[in-house]
């Protein structure tokens, strides 16, 4: 079965929204979905980002340009993410439905994860990589 | 590389991603509703192929659970009413319900939203496994019902799956359906004196399920559901529905670490290979983390591990040994006879015996084999010489060897096993 990840996008629009919401619902919200998806067996990993500023690095001159955090400029922020064990992209697009992520601007992506089959198994970097993923069992 | 599926119909893709998110809540809040799981089963299913119809022409509700929920539940009275025209239990039944909008005569109704209850999908849940899996039904009926009620899986995929015609399957589960109604089997939890029979069930029907997939033939038809994937999400429900029941995990554990050895199982020519010549770095180590975290999981309950726990901690030996020389046999020995003693097959003592020449020696092995040649069980299975053969090679007794690997060539129905069986002839001095 594919892997696919939900990654919730926001805008500085939707952060507004979400300070004016009591934190024990919005935590209420988000276990009751996660617990669905647990029992649902879907799930297979999440995260949520820090809200603190981070920082931006643009590559487009040399060397790269480090800046503060996108914040402030109304630009899409990555908010945090699922990865889901579903049979299909449709599958997958069901669940985000479901996620309590609405509110003004917000967004959720879905992309699927590429498996490490799919790269060519005779590169060095491939097989190094391989040795690391069994090393420590990452997905 | 894209896995979208392009070839098929995308308004169809939709309503089916839907129904396997939400089929468990609708057939069971429908169940609720009538009292009846065969006729919620049948009403939900006409929902499904109305919305095949209507979705893709109108687009998709903005409630797809609730649009579904309040087409079954339409159904649901029609068919009362049909079926009061011939039995005045159901008469009383549909007056009730034209008096009062209710079926169960209540002055309130409840809406498709309050038969959506999210409090109750835990419950539904559970109680559908348990009814698909009931002991009055055959495994076959098991498995179809499962798939279908529990796993949202639609009857042509199922079919697909099995290659069988769709009105085999269909059969199946009207069969299962007339037979839980014969049965008087109620929907819900189990009492607690059948538990033990009813969950060993579920089990038993996870693990047909997971087996039917893992040995399913290679470079299949792309169409067909992975049923081993299948397996492992119902095993993963479970151990959420029933956090108490230690097997429930041995049970996930054993899937998941008999996965994990899925992408090592097929050569680049799709031929099957065996474990003690699999790559092993092409394991899936996650899966070896959930399987073993799983099996620990059994294990903490303190009250040893059942068949399902044995076999996953057999899976675990060979998932973190770097090599077959490196395999902890001694230990793998010792769970074959643990599970030799509370699950007795000829299967286990072979593969115990198997074990046994790995950690051992073949001199050691070879008397177990004789022990069941001499008991004439495993007839007509070319495990047997084939193990035995193997043995006689590794004693230098080509003669008999050859004896035996001819027997099992004569046995064996597969054309890539035979192959493999025809080398180790031709290997022989």
């Amino acid at each position: 079965m594919p892997k696919y990840m939900v990654i919730m996008r926001s805008t500085d629009e939707t952060l507004a929204a979400f300070e004016n919401v009591d934190f024990n619902e919005i935590m209420d919200q988000m276990g009751r979905y996660n617990d669905q998806l647990i029992k649902a067996g879907v799930l297979v990993a999440a995260e949520g980002l820090d809200g603190a500023p981070g920082v931006v690095i643009d590559y487009s001159s040399q060397p790269p340009v480090v800046t503060d955090g996108p914040y402030g400029e109304t630009k899409e922020l990555f908010a945090g993410f699922w990865i889901l064990n579903v049979a299909s992209e449709e599958e997958a697009v069901e669940w985000a439905r479901r996620a309590p992520l609405a509110g003004p601007g917000s967004k959720a992506e879905i992309r699927r994860v590429a498996s490490i089959d799919e790269f060519p198994q005779d590169n060095e970097w491939i097989q190094k990589e391989r040795a690391w993923r069994e090393a420590n069992g990452q997905l | 590389m894209s896995i979208r599926d392009t070839t098929g119909d995308p308004a169809r893709q939709a309503v089916e991603a839907v129904w396997r998110v939400e089929s468990t809540r609708i057939i069971g809040g429908l169940t609720r509703y009538t009292g009846d799981f065969a006729l919620a089963e049948d009403v939900a299913q006409e929902a499904l192929a109305e919305a095949l119809v209507s979705w893709p022409r109108d687009g998709v509700p903005e409630s797809p659970a609730g649009w579904l929920m309040a087409v079954g539940r339409r159904r649901a009275i029609d068919a009362f009413r049909r079926r009061s025209l011939r039995d005045e239990k159901y008469a009383v039944i549909a007056r009730d319900a034209a008096r009062t909008g209710s079926v169960d005569g209540s002055d309130t109704d409840p809406t498709p939203e309050d038969l959506l209850d999210p409090d109750r999908i835990d419950d539904d849940r559970l109680a559908l496994l348990f009814i698909a899996c009931h002991p009055v039904l055959s495994k076959e009926s098991q498995v179809a019902l499962t798939l279908r009620a529990v796993a949202g899986l639609g009857t042509d995929q199922i079919a697909r799956t099995f290659l069988v015609p769709v009105p085999t399957i269909q059969a199946r589960i009207t069969r299962a359906k007339k037979t839980l109604g014969a049965a008087r089997v109620p929907f819900g939890v189990p009492a607690a004196e059948d538990r033990a029979e009813r969950l060993s069930s579920v089990l038993n029907v996870i693990y047909l399920i997971f087996t039917e997939g893992s040995s399913a033939s290679v470079g299949e038809d792309w169409i067909r559901i992975d049923l081993a994937a299948e397996a492992i999400r119902l095993a993963r429900t479970l151990v959420q529905l029933v956090p108490d029941e230690p097997e429930a995990y041995g049970l996930l554990a054993l899937c998941e670490l008999t996965a994990a050895r899925f992408p090592a199982r097929v050569g680049p020519d799709g031929e099957p290979v065996l474990l003690a010549d699999q790559d092993r770095r092409r394991w899936d180590r996650s899966a070896i983390r959930r399987g073993t975290a799983a099996l620990a999981k059994d294990s903490s309950f303190g009250r040893g591990l059942g068949p399902y726990g044995l076999q996953a901690a057999i899976a675990a030996c060979h998932a973190v040994a770097p090599s077959v020389d490196e395999t902890d046999w001694d230990r793998i020995v010792v769970l074959y006879e643990a599970l030799g003693r509370i699950a007795p097959s000829p299967v286990v003592e072979l593969n115990r015996a198997v074990a046994v020449s790995m950690a051992q020696g073949p001199e050691a092995a070879l008397p177990l084999v004789d022990d069941l040649v001499a008991r004439d069980v495993l007839r007509g299975s070319q495990l047997l010489p084939s193990v035995r053969g193997e043995l006689l090679i590794k004693l230098g007794r080509s003669e008999e060897a050859r004896q035996e690997l001819e027997l099992a060539i004569r046995l064996t129905q597969n054309a890539r096993e035979r192959a493999v069986l025809e080398r180790k002839i031709a290997g022989l001095p």
